[in-house]
């Protein structure tokens, strides 16, 4: 339980995923939902699951330890994992979930980690006290009322941040820092903008309504780009983002029609 | 490589089956990017169709299964993006144009009049008439697709208001009289018929929880297992009508690109080979026929059309 709203569920297995990729997890008779994994080695994968739809509330009622689910994947292509670099993470919500498992794959590898998490209050915020706990993982907090960490928008963070890091002598200049953000599109659309002026490289990961996760139904794909987000995402560099019509405007449900975020 | 078909002209044999990859309209253009010879749209429904709840698909090293169900926008969704792909089409040079297959789908007689008349007004090279999914049945609960008579009340219907643009019939493999169906259908109006749709119904169950893994239970089956029983489908309607087929089920490669024109289809459709080889599966399969056509000095393409069959 992380919060009233969310719980992350650990299932046993070497499912093999890398930060970013998804797996569809299916309750028989009900239906079947992508879900990004929140971490995973070669004994257990975590899935860290809101209850804000029908099939996610269903799960939170009616999936009990010990039951069965179905999971296939991973699917998507997931962020870079750098060796030995200086990194800022950027998490909006339930962004905290993925990123979280890159902090942990960045950090196996060396590399130094700003990780901000941004939610509207702090019964919102997820895995702030595991993050807090990592070695070589500095936790930055915003929230929009304030009631933890600073107040206002987590980007305002991140700028603070590229600029800070372009005035400092450590040895790690801006030119070798390196962004990645989850969370709601109109922030990861703030944060490249954010980042194309600091001229720092960004990977955003791309939410749309996906189907087969295998880049046949076509139901997940982009204006603009016209690729499926399943297989050419879900992460993508700040450069293609861009080239998606539509994008931080709107998305597509069930049947392809559009919907304003 | 060029292919006429019901005088559209196809730059390569090659056309993306319908309802994959045919949500948005820049998907279809990124397919054409990626080689395609033709594309053709998702089924269009009149008004807004949800389709089946997930999973709806499964595929393994011999077959792909699913139960998508048609979700569909409704036609003013429709013309929104295959307008978008027909205006980026009209601005590429001509011998890069690759013709657009409008495919419609309807419940019933009075609403293939509606739909046709909507997909007319949008325009695209052809028009395809889905009369063989399981989810649309007449007045028997059959699909049209299984009686010849009800197959050709929906060619007619939609022949009558499709104006000028030529008619395809999409046929179910599911029957025992593919050609008298096609001969219906041809009777009826179609300039041409696409053979076939996917086989079944099949089921899939998952023997860790005893559930069916389809949410529908039951779906279409496709991939590479099915082949040979779509190139006997084929061979079967070319032997039974005189006008052109668009051949589809199991193309993976060059060569069965091939295999389904000697059985005498003059296009063929790929649909789960983008499943097997990505949506690179196009170009991968133009440069197989290439290859195949100089090692066998073939120059012009559509002269294998029925090959095997004439014999």
């Amino acid at each position: 339980m992380e919060n009233p709203m969310v719980k992350t569920y650990i299932f046993k297995g070497n499912l093999g995923a890398k930060p970013g990729q998804f797996v569809n997890v299916w309750m028989p008779r009900v239906d079947e939902k992508p879900f990004s994994v929140a971490y995973c080695d070669d004994k257990e994968f975590w899935l860290t699951i809101a209850a804000v739809g029908p099939f996610t509330k269903k799960l939170h009622k009616d999936f009990v330890k010990g039951s069965k689910l179905g999971v296939r994947g991973p699917y998507g292509n997931g962020y870079t994992v750098l060796k030995n670099k200086h990194i800022v993470l950027l998490a909006g919500g339930y962004g905290a979930a993925p990123l979280y498992f890159l902090a942990h794959e960045s950090v196996k590898n060396g590399c130094k980690v700003e990780f901000i998490v941004g939610a509207k209050n702090k019964d919102l915020l997820l895995y702030t006290e595991m993050i807090s706990k990592m070695e070589n993982v500095s936790l930055h907090i915003a929230t929009d009322d304030g009631s933890v960490g600073m107040k206002g928008y987590n980007t305002l963070i991140l700028e603070k941040l590229l600029a800070e890091q372009n005035g400092s002598s450590d040895g790690h200049g801006i030119a070798e820092l390196f962004v990645a953000t989850c969370g709601p599109e109109v922030m990861m659309k703030s944060a490249m903008d954010i980042c194309e002026k600091a001229d720092v490289p960004i990977e955003v990961s791309i939410e749309r309504y996906m189907k087969c996760g295998t880049g046949v139904c076509g139901n997940c794909c982009v204006d603009g780009l016209g690729v499926p987000v399943c297989k050419k995402g879900p992460v993508m560099r700040g450069e293609m983002a861009r080239k998606i019509s539509g994008l931080a405007k709107w998305h597509r449900d069930n049947v392809g029609l559009k919907i304003n975020w | 490589m060029t292919i006429n078909f019901c005088g559209v002209t196809f730059p390569n044999p090659t056309v993306l089956a319908s309802g994959i990859l045919g949500v948005v309209g820049d998907s279809l253009k990124n397919v054409v990017i990626n080689g395609a010879g033709g594309v053709t749209s998702k089924s269009v429904w009149l008004t807004r169709h949800d389709g089946h709840p997930g999973p709806v698909m499964m595929g393994t090293q011999n077959f792909y299964i699913n139960a998508v169900g048609l979700p569909d926008g409704g036609i003013e969704k429709a013309r929104e993006e295959l307008k978008k792909y027909m205006e980026w089409n009209e601005s590429q040079p001509e011998e890069k144009q690759v013709p657009l297959i409008g495919n419609i789908v309807a419940g019933s007689i009075k609403d293939f009049a509606e739909i046709a008349k909507g997909m007319r007004q949008i325009g695209p090279d052809i028009i395809e008439v889905n009369i063989s999914c399981p989810n649309v049945e007449d007045e028997f609960g059959r699909p049209f697709a299984h009686c010849a008579i009800s197959a050709g009340a929906a060619t007619e219907i939609v022949k009558k208001n499709a104006g000028k643009i030529p008619v395809i019939v999409k046929l179910s493999p599911n029957v025992g009289n593919i050609g008298e169906i096609a001969k219906a259908c041809e009777a009826s109006g179609a300039e041409g018929l696409t053979v076939a749709n996917t086989f079944g119904p099949g089921m899939v169950i998952d023997i860790d929880t005893a559930e069916p893994i389809l949410a529908n239970k039951v779906g279409g089956v496709s991939g590479p297992g099915i082949k040979p029983l779509a190139v006997k489908k084929v061979w079967d309607t070319a032997s039974a009508v005189k006008i052109p087929i668009i051949g589809m089920g199991g193309v993976m490669t060059g060569r069965d690109v091939i295999e389904f024109m000697m059985a005498g289809a003059s296009l063929v459709g790929i649909g789960a080979g983008v499943y097997y080889r990505g949506v690179e599966v196009f170009s991968s399969v133009v440069a197989e026929i290439e290859e195949w056509m100089v090692e066998n000095k073939v120059a012009n393409l559509q002269n294998i059309v029925g090959k095997a069959l004439k014999k």
